[in-house]
C-alpha cells in the first residue's frame, strides 16, 4: 500500500505523541505477567497505572479487560507498545490496600463477607462473558479508598497460577478453577476462627474435585447471602442446638418484642385485673 | 409477600390475639367479640400504615419506632372513646404496633433469593 510523505509524517507524529504521553514514576507492582508502574498521563494530566507486559505475553489481557465493563474490574484507558516492542496498557490507578494487607487488620466477620461478595461479583460477571481469571489471590484484589473492590490481573494463561490458590485442574482454565480460588480466598479472608458454616462454604468451594464444588460463583454467592441472612447454608448440615441458636440470633428483636409484650400483659393482668 | 400484605396480616393476627387477652378480665369477658373485632381493625390500620412506611423507608429501627407510635396513637383513640383503661389499652397496643412495624421491615427481605437470581 502506498502512503504519501504527509500521511507518514502524520503517523509518526501520533506514535511520538503516544510515546511521550505517559511518564513512568515508580513501580507499584510486579508479577509473572509484567510490571505495573504509577505514571503521569501528560495529555489528560492525571495519574494512571501502566502495565508493561513481559515478552511472552501479548496484548490479550488489555483486550480482555477492555471488554469487561464492571465496577469491580479496573478500566483500561489506552494500549500501545514501547519503543522496544513490549506491549503496555494504561488503566486506572487504584489508591487503596491489597486484600492481603486488609486481612492483617481486624474487621468484623460481616464486613469481610460483604467484601467477599464484592470480589465474587466481577468474577461471576466475567464468567458470564466466558472469561476465567485463573489467578485469583489476595494480592490481585484491591480495596479502593471509597470501599470499592477491584479484581486485577485478568487474562493470564491457564498454566500460570499461584500456589495455595491454584486448583488441581488449573491447566484446564475452567470456571471451577476460579471457584476453587474463591474458596481459598474466603478462607484467607475469614481466618481459622470462622463459624462452621462459613468454613464449610470455603471447604466446599475449594474441594479437590471440581464436581464437589459449587457449580458456579452465583451458587457460592447464594450460600454467603444465606449465611448473612441467618438462613441455613447448603454446605453445612447443622445440629438441633445450632438450629436453635441460629433462630434466636436471627429473630432476636422479634423475640425481645414478644417477650416484652407477654411480660407487660402478665403484669397488667396481675396488678390491675385487666 | 409484599410489605403491605405482611403489615395487614401481622396487624390483623396480632390485633386479634391482643383482643383475646381481654378474656382474662372477667368484667369485660361478655363483650369479648366486640373487643376482638375492634382490636383486629386497629391492627389492620396499624399494619397498613407500617406497610406503607416500610415501602418508603428501609430501616428496622425506624419501622419499629413508627409502628410503636402508630400503635400508641390508635390505642389512645380507643381508650379515649371509652374514657378509661388508658394504660391497659395503650401499653399493649404500642408493643403490638412495634412488632407489626418490625415484621414489615424484616420479613419481606430475601437476599439469598435475590443473589440466586430468583
Amino acid at each position: 500500500m502506498y502512503l504519501s510523505n504527509r500521511k507518514l509524517d502524520h503517523l509518526r507524529s501520533i506514535i511520538d505523541e503516544d510515546e511521550e504521553r505517559y511518564r513512568l514514576l515508580e513501580i507499584v507492582g510486579r508479577g509473572g505477567m509484567g510490571t505495573v508502574y504509577a505514571a503521569e498521563d501528560t495529555l489528560l494530566r492525571r495519574r494512571v497505572a501502566i502495565k508493561i507486559l513481559n515478552p511472552p505475553f501479548a496484548e490479550s489481557e488489555s483486550r480482555i479487560l477492555a471488554n469487561l465493563e464492571h465496577p469491580g474490574i479496573v478500566p483500561v484507558y489506552d494500549t500501545g507498545r514501547l519503543p522496544d516492542g513490549r506491549p503496555f496498557y494504561a488503566m486506572k490507578l487504584i489508591q487503596g490496600a491489597r486484600l492481603d494487607q486488609y486481612c492483617t487488620q481486624p474487621h468484623p466477620l460481616g464486613e469481610r463477607l460483604r467484601l467477599f461478595e464484592k470480589i465474587c461479583e466481577p468474577v461471576a460477571f466475567a464468567h458470564s462473558r466466558d472469561v476465567v481469571h485463573r489467578d485469583l489471590k489476595p494480592s490481585n484484589i484491591m480495596i479502593g479508598s471509597f470501599g470499592e473492590v477491584l479484581v486485577l490481573d485478568w487474562g493470564i494463561p491457564a498454566v500460570v497460577g499461584t500456589d495455595g490458590f491454584m486448583a488441581p485442574e488449573q491447566d484446564r482454565g475452567t470456571v471451577a478453577a476460579d471457584v476453587y480460588a474463591l474458596g481459598r480466598l474466603l478462607m484467607a479472608l475469614v481466618g481459622v476462627d470462622a463459624p462452621k458454616s462459613i468454613s464449610a462454604i470455603a471447604a466446599k468451594a475449594s474441594a479437590a474435585g471440581p464436581e464437589m464444588r459449587y457449580h458456579d460463583v452465583a451458587a457460592l454467592l447464594s450460600d454467603i447471602a444465606r449465611y448473612l441472612d441467618g438462613e441455613p447454608v447448603t454446605a453445612y448440615r447443622e445440629g438441633p442446638s445450632e438450629w436453635l441458636l441460629r433462630q434466636i440470633g436471627r429473630h432476636k428483636i422479634l423475640i425481645g418484642l414478644v417477650a416484652a409484650y407477654l411480660i407487660m400483659r402478665a403484669a397488667l393482668i396481675f396488678f390491675t385485673g385487666r | 409477600m409484599n410489605k403491605l400484605t405482611i403489615g395487614l396480616v401481622a396487624g390483623a393476627v396480632l390485633g386479634a390475639l391482643d383482643g383475646m387477652t381481654s378474656w382474662f378480665t372477667p368484667e369485660v369477658r361478655d363483650g369479648i367479640m366486640g373487643i376482638v373485632m375492634g382490636s383486629t381493625f386497629k391492627g389492620l390500620l396499624n399494619g397498613l400504615a407500617a406497610g406503607a412506611f416500610a415501602r418508603k423507608v428501609n430501616s428496622t429501627l425506624a419501622g419499629v419506632l413508627f409502628g410503636l407510635v402508630v400503635g400508641l396513637l390508635l390505642a389512645w383513640g380507643i381508650a379515649a372513646m371509652q374514657g378509661k383503661y388508658y394504660l391497659q389499652i395503650m401499653l399493649p397496643g404500642s408493643i403490638v404496633g412495634a412488632i407489626v412495624g418490625f415484621a414489615t421491615q424484616r420479613y419481606p427481605e430475601r437476599r439469598a433469593a435475590m443473589a440466586a437470581g430468583k
